[in-house]
């Protein structure tokens, strides 16, 4: 056992497919030599070579207009955008083409689209945004955000020998996370949601990088003697209902939380989906945390934007306050 | 005069006379498909009356091993590469998103948001290159597709990537109502200077040009010498689709310089000055088309319906989640029992 960041955990994930598959390749803007802005595809163009690693034009619809190409030529593809706010270009081509082409073809579409997602790093307009709601509401595409290093490797490979488009953003706050692992782990399901804390008192629901911060909450909790249950959701699209429901089963409370605005967020689904499949077990309304609903603000600002440990402990207060 | 031009060089007779019997019978399939839109068989029809010589010239010109990555108006070429036209009017029908295999005929589906498809038949084609295949890739679109963000970034990648693709722009000159000019102040063909690769503009009423044209981009692609781009200057003698009032936007005697070149009349005269078409070719030709047409309405009518829950849910996922096909028995679940 060793200590493995989220980053390297994808980079060993992205080595190790490359290394299984010949008909695996990498792209995107500096994946290459410079082995990406977040140096996740670092080492893999030395290793594998200029036509399986490569650097693309500045243009994420090419991008992920060719990456449609290359898989119905018989490619397994993995293209990288750099930065979430920066994959609306590609939107046509995902929504249109990545999402509808087995629709209109039957063939199958290994594209496993890796997004850098998420905000409190710091940065300029446009580089800590939560675009997959937008996603997660596309019939023809999964949706995952992996909060730990072992499902990030895991979940990476079955996205990348799957024959379905995947949009798998990695909490890019969340790089230099590490557990005690060792790689390779075996490839993970999609659609499995995890209990990342057992607790009773109330469900808090978090996935990608706001897994951390309910996890740290929780921990606050039990000091204060509040018994809260983390579910760490992997996989948005399929949605695991039945670990939702089960675990609202024994807490009876819930409480949604995730870095994108609230308004249309996907914790909206959740709290839908629970209210409906879980109404007689609910004993308070399930409350939703996100951002605010403006847009993702400067910098100096960040920290009022997102939802963070304290948020999320008022929200827990709420919930077992109610009735 | 009729002096045999230099690009029928190297086809036989029986070749030359194919490129006319193909333009004849996808101007009938074309003609057939309208009216049944207009006796409401199908939901919509996009006429390509006019262009029947980029469609037939460019498809032949390609080998039988390539690619062609279509916009939605190339129903004559789909014809070409041998689909059953009555099968693919089920798209217009209202049956499916995917009348053929594309596999199969090497022929990838329509793509109705315009200029989306070139990127696609750029990675296809990059695809291609890394196989070591000596596969081309023809991808096709109009005017107004040119002025895209997609048609750009797709350029700038294929000569980049010196990928093996044929550009193909049936510049029919409107984009439902709007004229070349509002597309662009300058030259289509002209730009793929811009991109590091050829670009040639040619009569797209006139066979043997498209095909000679098509041709040398194919021959030079498969050598690794890179893309190419064809402007084949033609004109859409019909409406943009049956859903289209083109009388709103344009003239008649806007279409009068182009009914004398109508591309197969043209190419008609040319045979026959040749001794290449006689009446009795003619004739069986137009009657061979008769009955094209002939089956393909009765193909059409015959299409069944497909079951709702295969059609709505069995090509969303290729490995589908338990979720959905919970969702799946669920619709079926509401479906009316079949009689």
């Amino acid at each position: 056992m060793s200590a493995v960041t989220l980053g390297k955990a994808i980079t060993q994930g992205l080595r190790d497919a490359l290394a299984a598959d010949a008909k695996v390749l990498v792209f995107g803007e500096d994946v290459g030599r410079l082995g990406g802005v977040f140096r996740i595809t670092d080492g893999l163009q030395r290793d594998f070579g200029e036509d399986r690693v490569f650097d693309t034009p500045l243009a994420e619809s090419a991008i992920i207009g060719i990456a449609v190409g290359l898989a119905l030529r018989g490619f397994r593809a993995v293209p990288e955008i750099q930065f979430d706010g920066f994959i609306y270009p590609a939107f046509e081509q995902i929504v249109s083409h990545v999402a509808k082409y087995e629709n209109r073809s039957g063939l199958p579409l290994p594209i496993t689209i890796r997004v850098p997602f998420g905000g409190n790093i710091g940065a300029i307009e446009h580089h800590s945004e939560s675009p997959e709601a937008y996603f997660a509401h596309t019939a023809g595409l999964k949706v995952v955000a992996p909060a730990r290093p072992s499902d990030a490797y895991g979940l990476l490979r079955t996205a990348i020998a799957g024959d379905d488009p995947v949009i798998f953003f990695e909490p890019k706050a969340r790089y230099y996370l590490k557990e005690e692992m060792d790689l390779p782990v075996p490839p993970l399901p999609l659609g499995r949601a995890r209990v990342a804390r057992e607790g009773t008192a109330v469900t808090v629901v978090a996935y990608g990088p706001m897994v951390e911060t309910a996890l740290r909450a929780a921990e606050a909790a039990a000091e204060e003697g509040t018994s809260v249950e983390v579910i760490d959701l992997r996989s948005l699209a399929p949605l695991d209902v039945e670990t939702l429901v089960t675990s609202v089963r024994k807490t009876h409370r819930a409480v949604v939380v995730h870095e994108a605005p609230v308004f249309c967020g996907f914790g909206a689904e959740v709290a839908a989906r629970l209210s409906h499949d879980a109404f007689d077990s609910l004993e308070a309304p399930v409350i939703r945390l996100g951002g605010l609903n403006v847009p993702y603000p400067p910098s100096r600002f960040e920290k009022l934007y997102l939802p963070d440990a304290d948020r999320i402990l008022q929200a827990v207060d709420e919930s077992v306050a109610y009735g | 005069m009729a002096e045999k031009p230099l690009a029928a060089d190297g086809l036989s007779p029986q070749q030359l006379l194919d490129l006319y019997r193909k333009m004849v019978i996808i101007r009938r399939a074309d003609q057939e498909a309208l009216n049944l839109q207009r006796q409401g068989e199908l939901g919509l029809w996009g006429q390509f009356l006019g262009q029947e010589a980029t469609q037939v010239g460019a498809t032949v010109a390609m080998e039988s091993t390539d690619w062609i990555v279509p916009s939605y108006r190339e129903f004559g070429m789909a014809m070409c590469r041998g689909i059953d036209p009555g099968e693919m009017l089920g798209y217009f029908r209202g049956l499916t998103h995917g009348p053929w295999d594309p596999r199969r005929y090497r022929f990838l589906p329509f793509t109705i948001s315009v200029a989306t498809q070139v990127p696609h038949a750029v990675g296809f084609a990059m695809g291609c290159r890394l196989d070591g295949s000596r596969e081309v890739v023809l991808c096709v679109f109009g005017d107004g597709a040119t002025s895209e963000g997609d048609w750009h970034e797709a350029m700038n990648f294929a000569g980049v990537f010196q990928a093996p693709v044929v550009f193909l722009c049936q510049n029919n000159q409107w984009a439902i109502s709007v004229p070349l000019r509002r597309q662009t102040a300058g030259s289509i063909a002209e730009r793929a200077q811009g991109y590091g690769f050829a670009g040639v503009r040619i009569d797209g009423n006139d066979v043997l040009a498209v095909f000679s044209a098509v041709r040398s981009a194919a021959d030079r692609a498969r050598r690794g010498e890179g893309p190419s781009l064809i402007e084949a200057v033609t004109y859409r003698m019909g409406a943009h689709t049956s859903a289209d009032d083109p009388t709103r936007y344009r003239l008649d005697s806007d279409l009068a310089p182009w009914s004398s070149r109508d591309p197969i009349e043209t190419y008609a005269a040319w045979l026959r000055s040749q001794a290449l078409l006689d009446e009795g070719q003619a004739d069986s030709i137009d009657a061979e088309a008769e009955g094209m047409a002939e089956a393909m309405r009765g193909k059409l009518r015959r299409l069944p319906l497909p079951s709702p829950a295969a059609s709505l849910f069995d090509r969303v996922y290729h490995d589908p989640p338990a979720s959905f096909l919970k969702e799946r028995e669920e619709f079926e679940a509401t479906l009316e029992p079949v009689e």
